[in-house]
């Protein structure tokens, strides 16, 4: 198993806690795990990526071109971030209207269940449920119980559950 | 063996309660901030028995850490590579009195820069300081060195360098964790004063002694670099990396086709560097390629003019070392055609603002808005987003900001007349870094000018680590709480104010009282204390009262609220050709309703629930 997935969006979106649940998946299928992120200044409602690799690699970074899955949690990032991704791998973006890619609207999904931060667990049950992650829904339902804040376990899955129906 | 997902930071905290350290000390600076946290962790999780502190600039962490390490014990120092600017006068003279127990300086560099004032080489510094540097590639790698680092430091009795960059110290991995090491040591300070107080008479001779310890190391067999070697297919021909640009390199020669044809070496330790393989290189290789960030360390020690490398261009001489860079350099020097290659603009995307209801916003904006004509010396931190809405004029290094004041007044004041007024704004943790010593000069020289601490409670850019004001220790235990305000008495100012930027017309007052204080017969030095807790922080949030912000029909789209006041939560709609409220965002501070020049913004008080 090899994938290289890009995460982006902009500074509080939760692009860091879904790097998080795809480097513990990956771990917890007793794979390599490479991730990086963004820190600092560009935090403060800056745009942001990070990059998850799974598999034997060196590079903690993923190269244009190369990743096999892209989640985009601001459409916007598009721009920036959309050539990251091959050319036949999966782009799926959080987007109020349809355009050459997978697209949900994680946001209006995420309000309608009660809580706009866990949009990012909406994309990532859409991205399960595409088959464009290296793991299943099962590995991916531990995982978030086991890395989420007790006082968040409850939305995050209820995220991730809509997300998988959508 | 236990495997977990660690940051790269996070790694190096547990290489150093793994390997028996018993001190740590770090100032907060990106890409260093979390190895301390971690320490912090790591050592409650098993039961370490530690000094763990946030140290109120680098250089005091790095003595503290140095006095440690005098009485035997394992000791660490983690900063960024400008924090070690700050730390380099301990750091030099270290190198010639050297350590007891082992000393490991952990120096984050920010190739990019990312998020620094500068993109220097800390291994730079560690060669012209004469002090070993690994420089690992990842973060698996970067643990293993703190142990590898310890044993360096206590064979030689000289402190030792560990260089991540960013994307090591950024980076997670899947990391073996093994039980710490039991530190049995006690403290043993050996009187020595030829060596501990080391006047210069003592000095040449320690200089000398430094010098057979580089060339000690040098001659090292386990630092020679390992080679993947190549099958002879390029002759004479190799490439050698370090850090995370080997990383980079090795992914890129495999998907290319090289790895195993060219020979291609990993270094470990960039100074000093091994003296058998710096004769192997120039005795057995035609082609060289160095690929390092991000100063030529390498390169240099080679000393040979046929390499290709950051002085020859080949590979850039500034800025970070991306796979699509390295990409570019690897295709030059193997002759690798550039099929497919598409050069796409880098673009920055949003820029970073203040957030959403930040204390910071409300001072700027009265801080403009009072002084319209005003000169604004600003310092590091969040704070220096204030430039977006034109309320920071300069931004330099740690505390500089008071000290380039006082050097700008002086320059008005000397062509006689009137002066410009000087806002000079200071976060509270910069102000404890680096801000004092500036103020007390700038009081007795006499400058006439204003400063505003922003006290939000925290290091807030770095990921809100206590001050000394907030009187908590790094693991959450209590310290000795110091107050800002009594270190600005203590320094002579007689024009002290506090207040909370929230309340606008109360703080612009202040402002007002503090420009007539700075031009009176005997005025100087103004402090205003802008206080109010940093919004990122839960519980001062929820704690501070919430409105509900509402535009009214009154709104004229004149957009000053949106662009002199810049809160990410006002929008203009297009459509309506009026501002609306980005409810998803706006935290309810309700100060944007005194900002309105129509009052078409109105706040109702939100009943807690």
């Amino acid at each position: 198993m090899k994938q290289q997935i890009i995460v982006s969006g902009t500074g509080g979106q939760g692009v860091l806690f879904l790097t998080r649940v795809l480097a513990q998946a990956g771990l917890d299928m007793g794979l390599e795990v490479l991730t990086s992120e963004t820190h600092g200044m560009a935090m403060r409602g800056g745009t942001v990526i990070s990059h998850v690799k799974v598999g034997p690699f060196r590079s903690p970074l993923v190269m244009r071109g190369c990743a096999d899955t892209g989640l985009i949690l601001h459409r916007g990032n598009l721009e920036f971030h959309g050539d990251f991704i091959r050319q036949d791998g999966f782009c799926i973006v959080n987007a109020d209207r349809p355009g050459s890619y997978l697209q949900v609207d994680a946001m209006a999904q995420a309000r309608e269940i009660g809580s706009l931060v866990v949009a990012n667990l909406v994309l990532l049950g859409f991205a399960v449920k595409k088959g464009a992650l290296f793991c299943d829904v099962s590995v991916m339902d531990r995982v978030i119980r086991e890395v989420s804040q007790p006082r968040n376990l409850e939305m995050n899955l209820r995220g991730f559950e809509r997300g998988l129906q959508s | 063996m236990e495997q977990r997902i660690l940051m790269g930071n996070e790694a190096i905290g547990r290489g150093l309660v793994e390997a028996g350290c018993t001190l740590a000390s770090s100032y907060p600076g990106t890409p260093a901030s979390e190895v301390l946290g971690s320490v912090v962790a790591f050592a409650g999780e098993t039961d370490a028995r530690m000094h763990i502190e946030w140290s109120v600039n680098e250089k005091v962490a790095y003595e503290v850490a140095l006095g440690h390490s005098y009485t035997g014990k394992r000791s660490a120092v983690a900063m960024k590579q400008v924090g070690l600017n700050v730390a380099s006068d301990p750091f030099m003279r270290s190198a010639y009195l050297g350590v007891k127990g082992g000393l490991v300086v952990v120096v984050a560099d920010d190739p990019g820069p990312h998020s620094s004032q500068t993109e220097q080489d800390s291994r730079f510094f560690a060669q012209f300081a004469r002090i070993p540097v690994f420089d690992p590639s990842s973060p698996a790698e970067a643990k293993e060195m703190v142990s590898r680092a310890f044993t360096l430091s206590e064979r030689y009795e000289l402190p030792v360098m560990l260089r991540p960059t960013t994307s090591v110290c950024h980076a997670r991995q899947n990391v073996v964790c093994r039980t710490p090491d039991v530190p049995l040591r006690e403290a043993n300070f050996e009187k020595d004063p030829g060596r501990w107080v080391a006047t210069p008479q003592f000095l040449t001779e320690l200089h000398r002694r430094l010098n057979e310890k580089i060339e000690g190391i040098a001659a090292e067999k386990e630092f020679f670099p390992v080679c993947t070697e190549g099958d002879g297919s390029l002759s004479a021909t190799c490439i050698i990396s370090s850090g995370v640009a080997y990383a980079h390199t090795y992914e890129l020669l495999e998907n290319m086709g090289f790895l195993g044809k060219v020979d291609f070496f990993k270094v470990d330790l960039p100074y000093p560097l091994n003296r058998n393989f710096i004769d192997r290189v120039n005795s057995e290789y035609r082609d060289v390629l160095v690929i390092e960030e991000t100063y030529p360390t390498i390169e240099m020690q080679l000393a040979n003019r046929n390499i290709r490398g950051r002085i020859s261009k080949d590979v850039p001489d500034y800025g970070e070392l991306t796979p699509d860079v390295i990409r570019r350099v690897l295709r030059e020097f193997l002759r690798v055609s550039r099929e497919d290659e598409t050069v796409l603009p880098q673009a920055r995307g949003a820029r970073p603002t203040l957030c959403p209801g930040c204390p910071h916003r409300a001072a700027f904006y009265g801080i403009k808005k009072t002084f319209p004509r005003g000169i604004f010396p600003s310092d590091i931190g969040c704070y220096t987003l204030g430039m977006n809405f034109g309320a920071v004029d300069t931004c330099h290094c740690m505390g500089a900001c008071i000290s380039q004041g006082a050097g700008l007044y002086h320059a008005y004041a000397a062509d006689g007349g009137t002066f410009p007024t000087i806002v000079v704004t200071i976060g509270d943790s910069t102000f404890f870094h680096a801000g004092i010593p500036g103020l007390v000069n700038a009081v007795f020289t006499g400058a006439r000018i204003i400063v505003v601490i922003l006290d939000n409670a925290t290091t807030a850019m770095t990921g809100n680590q206590p001050t000394p004001q907030v009187g908590l220790m790094a693991d959450g235990s209590p310290g000795t709480t110091v107050h800002i305000p009594d270190l600005v008495r203590g320094s002579g100012v007689a024009f002290l104010r506090e207040c909370d930027p929230y309340e606008l017309d109360e703080f612009m007052n202040h402002l007002k009282d503090a420009d007539a204080y700075c031009r009176s017969d005997d005025g100087g030095v103004a402090v205003i204390i802008s206080k109010h807790p940093c919004i990122m922080d839960r519980d001062a949030r929820t704690e501070q009262p919430r409105y509900e912000v509402f535009i009214t029909d009154a709104c004229i789209g004149c957009k000053v609220c949106i662009e002199q006041f810049e809160c990410p939560a006002l929008e203009y709609d297009e459509e309506t050709e009026k501002v609306r409220v980005n409810e998803n965002i706006c935290i309810g501070c309700g100060v944007c309703e005194t900002v309105c020049p129509v009052d078409a913004i109105a706040v109702e008080r939100t009943v807690a629930q």
